[in-house]
């Protein structure tokens, strides 16, 4: 009698050899972002040192100058992790710079009662969108592409002219300094650094953060295991849009004023963070740690290219581009690694 | 059908039931919204020759758009997506602009045509790296195209050095500002276009190896059909499109914005494909039906100005328009807000058509449902 | 000696679906520690019972009775706190996360909702170790074969209510044709873990294509034919044979006198030739001779790898070994377009999925295989399109007879029909037809074989495919016998040959 014929696997298949799990370990693409951005630092610090490159404060302003699109690119690691995306960040954003400076400016009120109303709307619009996602599956890219729009067109309904905001708390609050020994952090990038921090420990040391992954990772076998998945989809796009809220709140205290047209295309930005950070954008693979490099690596991209001073602003977004093209070919040629 | 007592519901039916029947109800509805509030909205009057009135202005404004919509229709019928013809819009119009100005003569009809070949030429050639990611790579066609979309604009103002370069060129104004036969020239170049599209996919075999691609991939690989080449056609001419649009826009305002030329033409263009009836999902289209849709958006944008409504609530508008047709669109949705009676058996393609209640031909087809059973 | 009390018990159920009665009165029951096989063909029900007992469909009729208490699940996950659980022949894992988290997703132990990662994977290490496998729980899913994904789905499914309490352990596990893609020492490993939890007690409910797995490792087996109860027997009192004939439903000597047909004898030269063509996880190298105008028929049960063999000779799946030559020519089949060229058609059993395009018209799904091999800038002209379409629409009778009808709204004969009509305009040499009467109704049944018979006199080969022996037996020349992914037997047809012929061919794996 004769059963299978097939030849018997390699003996090794069973326990992965240690160059396949590295190349296979996920942490890998966050290793890689971050030794670009090292090179990219050390390559600044060979080129410009005598600019004043080393100040460690040119560090911290990395920080300082994009702790908003960290937080955005926090909130959109979430959703895409989730196997999502969320294209309303830029106007989420938008919207509560205006909300903010319409309410401070024109309402007079105090900044601590914004604050919570703002974030409160920034969640609202993520819940809105993940319910209408999961209840009527509807592909989040058109949905969020209408919280884009509508969004955007809130902006405009508040006012059409930027506000600037002369609030002494909001000022004197964008204007703190968090001293650190060899140089300083603004409010804005210590709240970002929270953020971070909690996204990480929501991530990995919480059912919810594992939920995540899991329908990211395959949605139809989480459904199959039983785990709460619609509820898992919208609260995943709740967060993005508080974090969008809240980048929105941090980037009123960077620039201190309310724009119709602020952020547009910050979503962009916070995709392009995400995935030059590691994560897969199919979902499922990465760490909000690759995100923070990501963010950097972007930030680190502008600082050179001013301190490069003959080199025109437009580069950044070729850089980006350039970035992120390498980036999803890598993860390409990674997936399809695993899949033979 | 049989008896003629029935003949005309089944008529209406018929009408109600036509893949174009609820774009053009919206269309017409929203025309019509500005008779009230602009009675000479359906005048058209001639003055120093040419043909003036809203109904003008509406497709002349709309002219980039439907361009562009075009070939996102072909693009989403395969089942992708094309993010980057705004970023092609910006880099046309500079790579025309900045050629032409460089010339002694900008009037020299072999200059501007020479520099529309350049732009073309550069926006066919990121339609082709568009369709090598997507078909040759593999790559879903949101992500694939989000390279373009971001690096583009870059590339754009990288042209036109950051600059807003103008240029002083009468040939080249006729394409987006002139006047011929006493109509805007670019009416002509968008029915053209639109012409060319529908005899290129109807008279061909084109359109029906991309819907059967989008339709249904894997038995369109079975079958033999090479829908990689088809992918990869579908995005260079989707980009040639967008490549068009932006001559158009640069030509109308005689220069070239790196950075807000076609700012958001992608958005509007898929919302103009997905009113006009094809389905996100691929498979069948509708060049007409998106025509359609994109005429509703510039109605929409022209409409909410004659109303008096504050422009900037067009957004506003916009979105509402996008969820009100998605969520039409979704089986799911109709099944609890219609009732089990729409939302069945519609879960196949969505059509525009918000109740096409999928019983019509199913009687006379001895359908014997299909069950799983083992 | 009195029989323990079964741990489930599944009496007089009844499953419909609109216009079919999926179950009829199927009694069914389990006792703990054993390994009970669910047999039967294609549509016999054995899907439909697993899901009704897991929850996934509600019941028409009948009770089920869990350890004693009535019980009635609404989904899955109910089934799964009852104690019942599922494991599918598709993994349904996360492969991105690691396989402790997999073990324990959605149950993780947590103090103050912390997840205790040390603990989650001490426990799991200990609970892989119990069922005596070596499993690195740390590592993420993906980075193991499926064979081990497999084996940690069911580490899951056992493990399910160890830390929270909210289930009650399992007592049922039922196995969904696990081995399927499995080779020899994989299916071993799954066997020696299936044997561990029938030690501890758990009774499991095996589904296999393969008949050696089942006589190897279960107890007791229950045999479904057309969603009724056909006999539940100790393995050791039912032969393979006898098992056979309890699955197609007929007895060896009932068969006997339908065999008495004529086939033509107009048969040509070799037209293919495959040598060692085969393909790791689908079927075995074979070799395999197809003469113009012969019809070859395939006999097999379910899942013995008739359509793996046909999907290679098509190009649908990449052979990864041997060679074929169509009309003396050799051709790589590394795509559909190969076979295509050379003339080989292939109308996919699975017709939704793999053959038509639901949203496109009859017409445009009849000319689609030819246009696709004309390309996109010959199109077929209008009036000589018309014609052709106009014609095979009367020629196979579709109805409705409207080119303009949607292909999803026909019925399965119909939709049938017209993907023959969408190969048969192309005029291969080769057609493959696998399972082409499958869910059609009588008359169409007819027609099609009719067709079969009237094609092969006109020169052209036939590979046919059916789970029916008389429908191979009637049309076929030869009829070659697969038997758990392999190509046991070419048998010549003639007077005598007979189903039991074939049947006993199946059942032993060589013919005499």
């Amino acid at each position: 009698m004769s059963a299978t014929t097939q030849s018997p696997t390699a003996p090794d298949s069973r326990t992965p050899s240690k160059a396949a799990r590295l190349l296979g370990d996920r942490r890998l693409p966050v290793a890689a972002t971050a030794l670009l951005f090292l090179v990219m630092y050390g390559v600044g610090l060979g080129r410009y040192q005598y600019y004043g490159f080393a100040e460690p404060q040119v560090f911290l302003n990395l920080f300082i100058d994009n702790g908003y699109l960290l937080v955005a690119a926090v909130g959109v690691t979430f959703v895409i992790l989730s196997g999502g995306i969320d294209l309303s960040v830029g106007s989420v954003i938008g919207f509560t710079t205006m909300f903010t400076a319409w309410l401070v400016e024109r309402q007079g009120l105090p900044i601590v009662v914004v604050i919570p109303m703002a974030l409160a709307v920034g969640a609202f619009g993520g819940f809105l969108m993940g319910y209408v996602i999961h209840n009527f599956e509807i592909q989040p890219f058109i949905v969020t592409l209408a919280g884009l729009f509508l969004f955007r067109g809130l902006c405009l309904v508040i006012s059409k002219e930027s506000i600037s905001i002369g609030d002494s708390s909001v000022s004197s609050m964008a204007q703190a300094q968090v001293p650190l020994g060899v140089g300083f952090l603004s409010i804005g990038a210590i709240v970002a650094l929270v953020v971070l921090a909690l996204a990480f420990y929501v991530l990995h040391y919480t059912r919810f953060g594992r939920r995540v992954y899991a329908i990211g990772g395959n949605e139809q076998s989480a459904l199959l295991m039983g785990l709460p998945q619609g509820g898992t989809k919208i609260a995943v796009y709740t967060v993005s849009g508080f974090c969008s809220a809240l980048a929105g709140l941090l980037f009123t205290l960077y620039i201190q004023s309310g724009d119709p047209l602020h952020a547009t295309g910050m979503e962009l930005d916070a995709i392009a963070a995400v995935v030059i950070g590691g994560t897969l954008l199919t979902g499922g693979s990465g760490y909000v740690l690759g995100t923070l490099f990501g963010v950097l690596v972007l930030g680190l991209i502008k600082s050179i290219i001013q301190f490069e001073g003959t080199l025109s602003s437009w580069w950044t977004k070729i850089a980006t581009g350039v970035l992120l093209c390498a980036f999803i070919l890598i993860q390409r040629f990674m997936t399809t690694r695993k899949k033979t | 059908m049989s008896t003629p007592s029935v003949t005309t519901p089944s008529r209406w039916r018929a009408l109600t039931h036509h893949h174009l029947f609820w774009p053009v109800a919206v269309l017409v509805v929203l025309l019509l919204v500005n008779v009230p509030f602009t009675p000479d909205f359906f005048s058209i009057k001639m003055t120093d020759g040419h043909l003036y009135g809203s109904l003008v202005s509406i497709v002349l404004f709309g002219s980039p758009l439907i361009l562009v919509a075009v070939g996102m229709t072909l693009v989403i019928a395969t089942g992708g997506i094309d993010l980057s013809v705004g970023a092609v819009v910006a880099i046309t119009g500079a790579l025309a602009c900045s050629y032409i100005s460089d010339q002694a003569d900008q009037s020299a009809l072999s200059g501007v045509l020479l520099a529309m070949g350049l732009g073309l030429l550069a926006a066919v050639v990121c339609g082709l790296w568009n369709g090598f990611l997507v078909a040759r790579m593999g790559i879903q066609p949101i992500i694939a195209t989000l390279i373009i979309m971001v690096a583009g604009r870059g590339v754009a103002q990288l042209i036109t050095d950051g600059q807003i370069i103008t240029i002083n060129s009468e040939p080249y104004k006729l394409i987006g500002g002139g006047y011929w036969l006493t109509l805007p020239f670019s009416i002509f170049v968008v029915a053209a276009v639109v012409a060319v599209t529908v005899v290129l996919t109807r008279r061909t075999a084109l359109g029906l190896l991309v819907e059967s691609v989008g339709g249904n991939a894997e038995a369109s690989r079975l079958v033999g059909i090479r829908s990689m080449r088809i992918k990869i056609m579908v995005y260079m001419f989707c980009a040639l499109c967008a490549g068009i649009a932006g001559l158009m826009i640069s030509s109308n305002t005689s220069a070239a914005d790196g950075n807000n030329a076609g700012l958001w033409i992608e958005l509007d263009a898929i919302l103009a494909v997905v009113i006009g009836g094809t389905s996100l999902l691929g498979g069948r289209f509708s060049i007409g039906g998106t025509v359609v849709g994109a005429l509703v958006i510039q109605t929409l944008t022209t409409t909410i100005y004659t109303i008096g409504v504050p422009t900037q609530t067009n957004l506003v508008f916009k979105a509402a328009v996008v969820i009100v047709v998605c969520l039409l669109q979704s089986p799911k949705f109709r099944a609890k807000v219609f009732g089990a009676k729409f939302g069945a058996g519609s879960g196949t393609k969505g059509s525009a058509k918000p109740a096409t209640a999928p019983a019509d031909t199913a009687p006379a087809t001895e359908a014997a449902p299909k069950m799983e059973v083992s | 000696m009195a029989e323990p009390r079964p741990v489930l018990e599944m009496t007089g159920i009844v499953k419909e679906f609109p216009g079919v009665r999926a179950l009829s009165d199927v009694d069914f029951r389990l006792f703990p520690g054993e390994i009970h096989a669910l047999m039967g063909e294609n549509g016999a029900g054995k899907s439909t019972l697993i899901k009704v007992l897991t929850g996934v469909y509600s019941l028409d009729g009948g009770t089920i009775t869990l350890d004693g208490r009535s019980v009635r699940f609404g989904s899955p996950l109910q089934a799964q706190h009852a104690g019942i659980s599922t494991v599918y022949q598709e993994v349904n894992l996360c492969p991105n996360l690691s396989v402790a988290e997999n073990i324990f997703i959605g149950r993780e132990p947590t103090r103050m909702g912390r997840i205790q990662w040390k603990r989650m994977r001490k426990e799991a290490a200990e609970l892989v170790d119990r069922l005596g496998l070596d499993i690195d729980v740390t590592a993420p899913l993906s980075s193991y074969p499926l064979a081990v994904q497999q084996l940690v789905a069911i580490v899951r499914s056992v493990g399910t209510g160890d830390s929270d309490g909210e289930g009650s352990g399992t007592k049922v596990l039922v196995l969904d044709e696990p081995t399927s893609s499995l080779d020899r020492d994989e299916v071993q490993e799954l066997f020696r873990l299936m044997r561990r939890l029938k030690d501890e007690g758990v009774a499991i409910l095996f589904v296999s294509h393969f008949l050696d797995q089942i006589y190897e490792i279960c107890d007791r087996m229950t045999v479904l034919r057309n969603g009724t109860l056909v006999g539940e027997h100790m393995v050791g009192d039912l032969d393979q044979v006898g098992l056979i004939q309890l699955m197609i439903g007929k007895a060896l000597d009932q068969l006997e006198e339908l065999h008495d047909h004529q086939l033509h004898s107009d048969v040509g030269e070799t037209l293919v030739k495959a040598e060692g063509l085969g393909r790791t996880g689908g079927i075995a190298p074979f070799d395999l001779e197809i003469k113009k105008g012969e019809v070859l028929g395939l006999a097999g049960l379910l899942g013995s790898g008739r359509t793996e063999l046909a999907r290679l000779l098509f190009g649908a799946d990449q052979p990864d070994s041997g060679k074929a030559t169509i009309g003396g020519k050799q051709v790589s089949l590394s795509a559909p377009n190969d076979a295509i060229g050379a003339g080989v058609a292939f109308c996919s059993e699975n017709r939704k999925t793999e053959g038509l395009v639901p949203d496109l018209t009859v017409r445009e799904n009849i000319i689609l295989a030819l246009q696709a091999a004309r390309g996109w800038t010959r199109p077929i002209p209008v009036s000589q399109r018309d014609e052709l379409v106009a014609k095979y629409i009367k020629a196979l009778d579709i109805r409705p007879a409207n080119p303009e009808a949607r292909v999803g709204q026909l019925s399965g004969g119909n939709q049938q029909k017209v993907l023959l009509a969408r190969w048969l305009i192309t005029q291969p040499k080769l057609l493959i037809l696998d399972e082409p009467t499958r869910g059609i109704d009588v008359g169409a049944k007819a027609e099609i074989q009719k067709l079969v018979v009237s094609l092969s006199e006109d020169g052209m080969s036939v590979l046919y495919i059916a789970a029916e022996l008389e429908e191979v037996l009637r049309l076929s020349h030869t009829i070659g016998v697969l038997r758990d992914r392999r190509l046991v037997a070419q048998i010549t047809n003639g007077p005598e040959i007979t189903t039991s012929r074939i049947m006993e061919t199946i059942a032993s794996g060589e013919h005499q």
